[in-house]
């Protein structure tokens, strides 16, 4: 079996400008989201009480909020997870009430509404461990990003880095403004969910540098958009094939993973989905724009003799 | 050609070897199980104790499947989960309250793999259920009540200096005094510098002419405090956890001011709370040694105003009614030595109040004995009852006699251990309810199985026979990965189930990347075994780049997550390393091994390889 034919290169750099054109929608429009929407943020960022409780029968909600409105805990929700036997009720921070006591009153009162209300998971962060959640977070993105850039400077060169960077970001910020456009939870996981993305979808973008580097030293009469050109098109099948296999336990996770998986493989989906496009034909037409050439990839020994051998590489 | 070195045979199957040994304590299941261990440092674990335990299971009929005696405890097995919980009760009773009794799941797994060190996967909260608090130590709560003590202690050495002062009062955490003369002032300042190096003294004129000296405490000292603070907490709570009878608890310093406390396993959440946010109280009162006294109280008829206790060994004592000094007038308590005899002491720093109080006490009552006891939870203790030879003064006390040296450490931690150092407060908690435990480890399972089964038959139909080896290269990294996180017992979290699928599913890259190759390699008109050559080889370069920023990633995740992200990152990162053994590596031998003895080799099983009209194709690449 062999899905991919392609009789020749196909010229995705003539039209590196409308794809271009294309994420800068998308990734306007995901910041938009994320300036007027926001994220979502979990019990474990804002802090907060979520308790996860099981009923012997389907959720009664008016019974559920009643019971916990006689508390006059503020605002609150409760909603169903995973089950319509199982209710999450997220409870706001509250000041000078302690989560240990706001837990078992909460369970108390709805034990004592409905005697099958069981406990099956209590959540609890207090404010300052919500923020140095959020902050470790943002310092490990700013880590992982310095980290691939220097690693992809010192392997290729500057402009691979810059670009692969580039791209891949973007993907993390439109991983974001689907997070912010449909409100979906954004929590601890779904942050390692998209962390790993951005490791995954560089490995894209190298797997593509590589073949850049290698037709830049095959292909000497081709000019630069050929080369990315044909790069693109071999690497083709291999891409879509490695993703549609990383994806298909990606959906593995988000169909069996249950509840608590539900969002993290959601960002990893749409981060594996956007890294593919973004690798081959985001971070491939920044390369060529920042003016990539031979003699920045092809190491002088290698090549035959003539004075531009000599050149050092900046 | 393609022929692999026998070393590099030796390599995999060694690997292959040691991965099966780690990785098969997982396929047994777990058993309900009793752990017996002790609560108390004097206790010792022994075969003592192990035929104990069997004596009292036998006596009460109850059957059992093996048992073990291991540094930590007794473990026994037990068939199901009532006979576990009665076999429990049945221990608890017969051991009474020098061991904790705890119900715990063990392993199935046969003794040989335990005893090489082949465990089961360590399973986070989330996976096994539990309690996982994160609590704060109020560390300015500590440093207040520093002041206060130092107030105190000023205030007696103003007296005993015959300093006249206006007043003195904590502010914050500084100690204030007034003054209304110069030449007091100073006087006072040289006082209380020569008396407590640990404070920095100001001078400071207040609105009024008030003359006022404000001693805080020194960088240095504060730290010590703070530290000492958190280890004091520490130790009170592992007290406390060991009532609780938990299994395989986890007490530890996060940080500078933070403790976590894990234990596996326990469902009643609300008892938990309750006890690790409980305070006990320390007391030192004196011991009713009328002749006679004791037998009658024995007998049942307890004197008025005296309370009949038990001290540490459960000898009976009568303690009279009334508080001399409560356990907040203890600065600290060390265990050493006695000066003279060189026996084991311990050594205890009372506030000035108290010093006064204990000097006037113990004036009073020479050749009497003390009780220092515990009250927690209603429940009285005499942990040690000493004879008072003579007046002592200046807060300085020392406890020695008939005591081991862990004896003195004892007494001298529970003496500390009293209360709290500083107040706690939960600021994290995670709650996991056992059923909830179990559904995540089948959720977890389930995405993982049915995600490589789907994954093993599409590479399998793609590739044909290289799709059948990579699928065996994936099998090889799943057995390598479980084995590793066995091996280091690293906590297997359900994020972490998800960062199995996810690895699986990323390192099946590496092969696609060198099945491709060996693909294209054909279709330009390599010979098959120059094809293989060619396709691992220049597949190499761009695995080991691919995988060095996932694994920068991972390596971020690992040093800034907590709880979950951290789970993920584990397995995420060891799924790197051992895919890239697997994939390339494991891989090629297998290519090597059904390929590599043929001299003549016709054709790769690698499915379809369409080739182009090459007139079609404008820049061969050769």
């Amino acid at each position: 079996m062999e899905f991919f034919r392609f009789t020749r290169d196909i010229p995705f750099m003539r039209h590196a400008l409308v794809f271009n054109v294309i994420s800068a929608i998308t990734f306007l429009a995901a910041v938009v989201f994320l300036a007027t929407r926001g994220l979502n943020l979990g019990v474990d960022f804002r802090g907060g009480t979520v308790i996860e409780v099981e009923y012997g029968h389907a959720v009664d909600y008016n019974r559920v909020r009643d019971a916990i409105d006689k508390l006059a805990l503020g605002e609150y929700s409760a909603q169903s997870f995973g089950s319509s036997n199982t209710a999450l009720i997220r409870l706001p921070l509250k000041e000078g009430v302690s989560s240990a006591q706001l837990s078992e009153r909460v369970m108390a009162t709805l034990k004592a509404d409905d005697p099958s209300a069981t406990q099956k998971r209590v959540e609890f962060v207090g404010p300052q461990v919500g923020k140095e959640l959020y902050e470790n977070g943002a310092l490990a993105l700013l880590l992982v990003s310095l980290g691939i850039v220097a690693y992809l400077a010192l392997r290729f060169e500057w402009r691979f880095a810059v670009a692969a960077i580039a791209a891949n970001l973007h993907d993390v910020v439109i991983i974001l403004g689907f997070f912010a456009f449909f409100q979906w939870e954004f929590s601890l996981p779904v942050l390692a969910a998209v962390l790993a993305v951005l490791g995954y979808s560089v490995n894209e973008s190298v797997v593509i540098a590589d073949r850049i580097r290698e037709n830049f030293r095959k292909m000497r009469k081709a000019s630069v958009m050929h080369v990315i050109d044909s790069a693109i098109t071999s690497t083709m099948s291999r891409t879509i094939i490695t993703h549609g296999c990383t994806l298909l336990m990606v959906m593995s996770i988000f169909f069996f993973g249950g509840e608590t998986l539900h969002h993290f493989a959601l960002a990893l989906a749409i981060g594996i989905c956007f890294g593919i496009y973004s690798s081959a034909l985001v971070m491939a037409a920044l390369v060529m724009w920042l003016g990539v050439s031979r003699e920045d990839l092809v190491k002088p020994e290698k090549k035959p003799s003539g004075p531009e051998g000599e050149k050092i590489l900046p | 050609m393609n022929r692999y070195p026998l070393w590099k045979y030796i390599i995999i199957g060694i690997a292959l070897a040691i991965g099966l040994v780690y990785a098969l304590p997982n396929l047994f299941p777990d058993v309900p199980a009793v752990q017996v261990s002790s609560s108390k440092t004097g206790v010792k674990i022994d075969s003592t104790l192990l035929a104990t335990v069997e004596d009292a299971l036998k006596s009460a009929g109850i059957a059992y499947r093996g048992e073990v005696l291991d540094p930590t405890g007794v473990k026994v097995r037990f068939a199901d989960f009532d006979t576990q919980v009665k076999a429990k009760d049945v221990l608890q009773g017969k051991l009474g309250d020098n061991y904790i009794v705890a119900l715990n799941l063990l392993s199935s797994s046969p003794q040989w793999l335990a005893s090489i060190g082949a465990l089961p996967m360590y399973l986070g909260l989330d996976l096994r259920g539990g309690v996982y608090f994160l609590l704060q130590v109020d560390m300015k709560g500590a440093l207040d009540k520093a002041a206060d003590r130092y107030t105190t202690d000023i205030r007696s050495l103003m007296r005993e200096k015959r300093i006249i002062y206006g007043g003195v009062g904590r502010e914050q955490s500084n100690v204030v005094l007034r003054f209304k003369d110069e030449a007091e002032r100073n006087k006072a300042r040289a006082a209380i510098e020569t008396a407590f190096p640990d404070l920095l003294v100001r001078e400071q004129e207040a609105a009024g002419g008030e003359l006022r000296l404000v001693a805080g405490l020194k960088p240095d000292a504060q730290k010590r405090i703070q530290d000492g603070a958190v280890q004091q907490n520490i130790t009170i709570l592992r007290n406390r956890v060991n009532e609780l009878g938990v299994a395989e608890p986890i007490i530890q310093q996060q940080g500078s001011d933070r403790v976590v406390v894990q234990l596996p396993g326990v469902q009643d959440t609300a008892r938990a709370k309750d006890i690790l946010g409980r305070t006990a109280t320390l007391e030192i009162r004196m011991v009713n040694d009328d002749p006679g006294a004791l037998d009658q109280a024995r007998g049942g008829q307890i004197p008025l105003g005296s309370d009949l206790m038990q001290d540490r060994n459960g000898e009976p004592l009568l303690v009279r009614r009334q508080v001399v000094l409560t356990g907040d007038r203890i600065n600290d308590a060390q265990s050493g030595f006695d000066s003279r005899t060189n026996e084991p002491a311990v050594h205890v720093n009372l506030d000035g109040t108290g010093a006064r109080i204990f000097k006037e006490v113990t004036r009073e009552n020479v050749g009497k004995r003390m009780a220092i006891v515990l009250v927690e939870k209603g429940k009285a203790e005499v942990i040690t009852a000493p004879v008072i030879r003579e007046e002592i003064g200046g807060g300085r006390v020392q406890i020695s006699g008939r005591m081991s040296t862990r004896e003195a450490n004892d007494i001298a931690l529970l003496m500390r251990a009293g209360a709290l150092a500083a107040p706690m407060e939960i600021v994290e908690e995670r709650t996991v309810g056992p059923s909830l435990g179990k559904e995540n480890i089948q959720k977890g399972f389930d995405s993982v199985v049915y995600g490589f089964c789907v994954l093993a038959v599409f590479i399998c139909v793609y590739y044909v026979l290289m799709g059948a080896i990579s699928t065996v290269a994936l099998c090889i990294n799943l057995l390598l990965l479980v084995a590793v996180l066995s091996m280091l017992q690293a906590t297997l979290t359900l994020p972490g189930m998800a960062a199995i699928a996810l690895t699986l599913g990323m390192a099946i890259d590496a092969n696609v990347l060198i099945n491709e190759r060996i693909r294209e390699e054909l279709r330009w008109g390599s010979t098959p075994h120059a094809a293989i050559q060619a396709g691992y080889e220049r597949a190499w370069n761009t695995i080991l780049d691919s995988n060095v920023t996932t694994m920068i990633a991972g390596i971020a995740l690992l040093a800034f997550g907590t709880g979950p992200v951290r789970g993920f990152a584990v397995v995420h990162v060891l799924g790197i390393l051992t895919s890239m053994f697997s994939a390339v590596f494991v891989s090629r031998g297998i290519v090597a091994l059904i390929y590599g003895s043929r001299k003549k080799l016709e054709k790769i099983s690698i499915g379809q390889v369409w080739r182009p009209n090459r007139a079609a194709v404008p820049a061969k690449v050769t």
